[in-house]
């Protein structure tokens, strides 16, 4: 052992947290890691559950809905049916990591790593978040946010306001643009931005209802051109341009959901990557730390304890199954890749010809840097896991009253499994397809949105429900439609103004 | 806005960029969701209500001061969102395989999703289970109380019964042989000693030191070493007389009697079961109940209750039998105040006892029974009680019983009485009560 051997015992101190930080960045340097400065904050268990209701925002709007999660995590928390979360951890701008109070050194060390270098890495290199999130700004945005709401809850009524934000919580899903880059913003700039769109939108919304085509003779009704020209699929930004009745503190509160919806959207689709990659540095991290001499037998054991039991994957029969354990698949992903690259099987060089037996770091990396979960699993996923885990899929047609085991992790069915798998990660697969399809400007001023059906899958049932909430944003009749598969259009549910 | 100005930074090494910073969080305070919380109880204020209520009813009447668990059916308050329902085709991926190889066809498990099988486990599906958590003693009194339409200030004080106690005050120059403190009585015996004797003591000294000094230079009898010895002896004899203790010296213990108010009280809930009194009415009944017990809780460290339900003949019960038992039968409510009466005699006397009384009815009485009641209320129950409250739950006009009751809340001062249809009506049959200025 060196002279600098780092304590071991289970109580923190700053200063403790201090030096381990010190070791983990010096190792995280080594390895490369590129990061955002770190800033970590030391709470409580009940800040925890505070952080924890507001989805891991520090600063949030207040809504009802904030508030059960609260409930429900607390109770949950008091009768001991959860342990909360070792760390939350915020993309922004230095990053900010939370550290429960109660945790011990240990860890505090493994948060340290695991939130610090590895996902907060993940957050400045990802081309998801890079494209689609704004780390500089975006406390600066939810401080702005909540202003607002609150302002508005003063100036129109706290009932007004949660009309709205419920009606767009309903459809934050639809609210992200998927293709569209969206510019970056400060709270500065946003204020002033705000005042002039208010105005400017307001006209904007009137001038289109304004510029009816004169009816020329009946007839070309069916020729009549579509609005939006084209399908939209960010629905609360065609509502919070074109909703004709939204008054422009409405507007904004439907702006505010979307660009947070925007702002979690690349975390969606990066679960799997993004555990993986922090819990594998993590591990490599302290690994490191252990052949340095650095920390002892008592830590590791301490530390190889929580790690194991983070990447546990129950097997699809046991009680405690619920789907596939992003940490463990992650884990497992990331440190396949560096076996391969550092020990390739004949396999491995079949399967992955471009990186096997190539520099760890640099095929890590890329991998980091340039995929989300669906295409991660889908380039990555080798036959070795494949056999570790035990995949195997199954097809679930509801026409049969047989499921179908349609591969398994043989020759033959690595890759049907790889891809059923790749696109469980898909969201446009796993949320349904729908989209603004038309406007009827010359009469009721209707609104027609088109769900595109997959493989047969209907809407669930409370669809009902988000059509009353579209009701709300719209304020006139809305319709929706379903695509089948044969291309034929049929109208899947109606929902009217209830004082028509 | 904490974030703009973060405060409690622990250190800034401004040296280099990749130094973490570590800030202490805890002082910051929590409750950063009561805002949240308090919208979410707000918004479901109907649904917890009637949690609220139904703990009312299992809850027996003491019990009440305490927070709620609540339970919320889950579809209530589930957020919805745009999803695919089950159907169509689905194709999922699943860990542990230990037997299926391709091709095999295992029959659907129930329910059509879930884990095993693995037909749709991905999709995580909402639980069904209720949505529970629990509210605060506050918010749970807050809610209990709601429809009551209590004023604000509800806390004034009730008069309460004093009592008198003996307790230790000093000493006395005069008593009883039994009260007498020894050790005082000694200590003043010694420095009266003490003071009487210390002249002699010194002037004795002096004749001592004089007499040796003489006899060195005379002999005995010389008659200065005589008259000397003589004076010696006097002075001895004087000493000796002061005696060991005087009556002078003795001190007995003191008592006096300090009033204290009582601390206890006897709450006697009366209340009618014949047929004519749903379980709306009873419900209405224990509400009122309840809420002269929460007043009593307030003021009293000790509160017992007595529970006599009648209809022609009386029966002190418990709670349980109290309101959910049925009876049917006519009215015979001068039964209910005579048992009161032999309770009140046997168990609590009225000096150890602060005495309430609270009684629920629908009106019903058998006529020639009412002038009975006022009597028996007017000349032996109402000198006893501090107070006693009234409800008649019915919508009917006055009859008897109530004309009667009119003449005794004329006759007394502590009798409220109201006619009520609503929960709402309740409180103010207790409004005199608080109105009541500390005795």
């Amino acid at each position: 052992m060196t002279s600098g051997t780092l304590p071991y015992t289970s109580e923190w101190t700053f200063d403790l947290l201090r030096r381990y930080d010190e070791e983990i960045a010096k190792v995280a340097a080594e390895y490369g890691l590129d990061t955002y400065p770190n800033q970590i904050e030391v709470i409580s268990a009940e800040q925890m559950m505070d952080a924890y209701s507001s989805v891991g925002m520090p600063v949030g709007y207040h809504h009802w809905s904030f508030g059960k999660q609260f409930l429900s995590v607390e109770q949950r928390y008091k009768r001991g049916h959860m342990g909360l979360a070792y760390e939350i951890v915020i993309n922004s701008n230095p990053c900010i990591a939370y550290l429960m109070e109660e945790n011990s050194m240990t860890m505090q060390a493994l948060v340290i790593a695991h939130a610090g270098y590895g996902h907060n890495s993940f957050f400045k290199g990802n081309y998801l978040f890079k494209t689609w999130t704004n780390p500089d700004s975006i406390i600066d945005y939810l401080v702005f946010a909540k202003k607002y709401v609150m302002d508005c809850e003063r100036r129109h009524g706290e009932e007004e306001v949660e009309l709205i934000l419920d009606s767009c919580h309903a459809l934050m899903n639809y609210g992200v643009d998927r293709y569209k880059r969206p510019p970056r913003l400060s709270l500065q700039k946003e204020r002033l931005r705000q005042k002039d769109r208010e105005e400017y939108l307001q006209s904007q919304v009137n001038d289109l209802w304004r510029t009816i085509p004169r009816a020329d003779a009946a007839g070309d009704a069916a020729k009549e051109l579509l609005f939006p020209r084209e399908p939209q699929e960010n629905i609360l930004y065609f509502i919070e341009k074109n909703a004709p009745l939204l008054e422009p503190w409405q507007r904004e509160l439907v702006r505010i959901v979307r660009k947070i919806a925007q702002y979690f959207y690349p975390q969606r689709q990066t679960q799997v990557m993004n555990e993986g990659w922090a819990t594998f540095w993590h591990y490599t991290i302290l690994n490191t730390l252990y052949d340095k001499g650095l920390v002892n037998d008592g830590f590791m054991i301490d530390f190889l304890k929580t790690h194991t039991n983070v990447v546990y994957q129950p097997t699809y029969n046991s009680p405690y199954y619920s789907g596939i354990n992003p940490y463990a698949l992650g884990f497992a992903m990331m440190s396949d890749i560096r076996r391969i690259c550092e020990n390739p099987t004949e396999e491995d060089k079949h399967w992955f010809p471009e990186f096997a037996g190539s520099d760890w770091l640099k095929a890590l990396d890329f991998a980091m840097k340039n995929f989300k979960d669906e295409s991660f699993v889908a380039q990555y996923l080798s036959p070795k896991l494949i056999r570790d885990f035990r995949l195997f899929s199954v097809l679930d047609d509801e026409s049969d009253n047989y499921l179908e085991v349609s591969a398994i992790h043989d020759d033959a069915g690595y890759r049907h499994v790889r891809r059923v798998l790749a696109n469980q990660y898909n969201l446009s697969v796993r949320e349904p397809n729908i989209q603004v399809y038309n406007v009827n400007l010359r009469g009721d001023r209707s609104l027609t949105l088109r769900h595109i059906q997959h493989n047969r899958q209907p809407l669930a049932e409370d669809t009902d429900e988000i059509m009353k909430h579209l009701v709300r944003l719209w304020g006139f009749t809305v319709r929706l439609e379903t695509v089948l598969e044969d291309g034929k259009v049929e109208l899947c549910c109606e929902a009217k103004k209830e004082d028509d | 806005m904490a974030f703009a100005h973060p405060q409690g930074l622990l250190r800034t090494d401004k040296g280099s960029e990749l130094v973490a910073q570590f800030i202490d969080r805890r002082p910051n305070g929590k409750n950063k969701s009561a805002v949240n919380r308090h919208k979410f109880i707000r918004r479901y204020k109907n649904q917890i209500k009637k949690a609220v209520s139904d703990a009312i009813a299992e809850r027996s009447i003491t019990d009440l001061d305490r927070g709620e668990k609540v339970n919320i059916p889950a579809k209530d308050i589930s957020e919805p969102y745009l999803h695919h329902g089950s159907g169509g085709t689905k194709e999922t991926s699943h860990p542990g395989n230990t037997d299926f190889v391709t091709g095999d066809r295992v029959p659907r498990p129930l329910g059509g999703s879930g884990g095993k099988g693995g037909s749709d486990a991905s999709n995580s599906g909402e639980g069904l289970d209720d949505f529970v958590f629990q509210i605060s003693r506050e918010e749970f009194l807050n809610l209990f109380f709601e429809d009551l339409e209590l004023p604000d200030l509800i806390k004034t004080q009730l008069t309460k019964m004093m009592l008198e106690k003996s307790v230790r005050a000093g000493y006395t120059t005069s008593g009883v042989p039994t009260n007498i403190n020894v050790v005082r009585s000694l200590k003043g015996a010694l420095s009266r000693r003490i003071a009487l004797r210390s002249p002699y003591q010194s002037q004795l000294r002096e004749a001592e030191e004089e007499l040796e000094s003489l006899l060195l230079l005379h002999d005995d009898n010389n008659p200065v070493i005589v008259a000397l010895k003589k004076r010696i002896e006097h002075l001895k004899a004087k000493i000796k007389a002061v005696p060991f203790i005087d009556t002078f010296d003795l001190r007995y213990n003191n008592r006096i009697k300090q009033p204290y108010p009582s601390s206890q009280a006897v709450m006697f809930c009366l209340m009618d079961v014949s047929g004519s009194m749903d379980q709306a009415k009873k419900d209405i009944a224990k509400r009122f109940f309840t809420l002269l017990y929460f007043f009593l809780t307030g003021t009293y460290d000790n509160i017992e209750l007595v529970f006599i339900r009648h209809h022609t003949v009386a029966k002190e019960v418990d709670e349980q039998e109290f309101f959910y038992s049925r009876e049917t039968g006519g009215t015979v409510v001068s039964s209910a105040l005579k048992l009161m009466e032999e309770i009140i005699t046997d168990r609590y006397p009225t000096s150890e006892w602060n005495i309430y009384a609270a009684q629920a009815s629908d009106g019903d009485n058998w006529s020639d029974d009412s002038p009975l009641c006022k009597d028996i209320l007017i000349n032996s129950i109402m000198p006893k009680v501090q107070y006693y409250a009234y409800i008649e739950i019915t919508e009917d006009t006055p009859r008897g019983l109530w004309r009667e009751f009119m003449n005794v809340k004329k006759a007394c001062q502590n009798f409220a009485m109201q006619r009520i249809e609503k929960a709402g009506d309740i409180f103010p049959v207790f409004q005199k009560l608080f109105k009541k200025k500390a005795a």
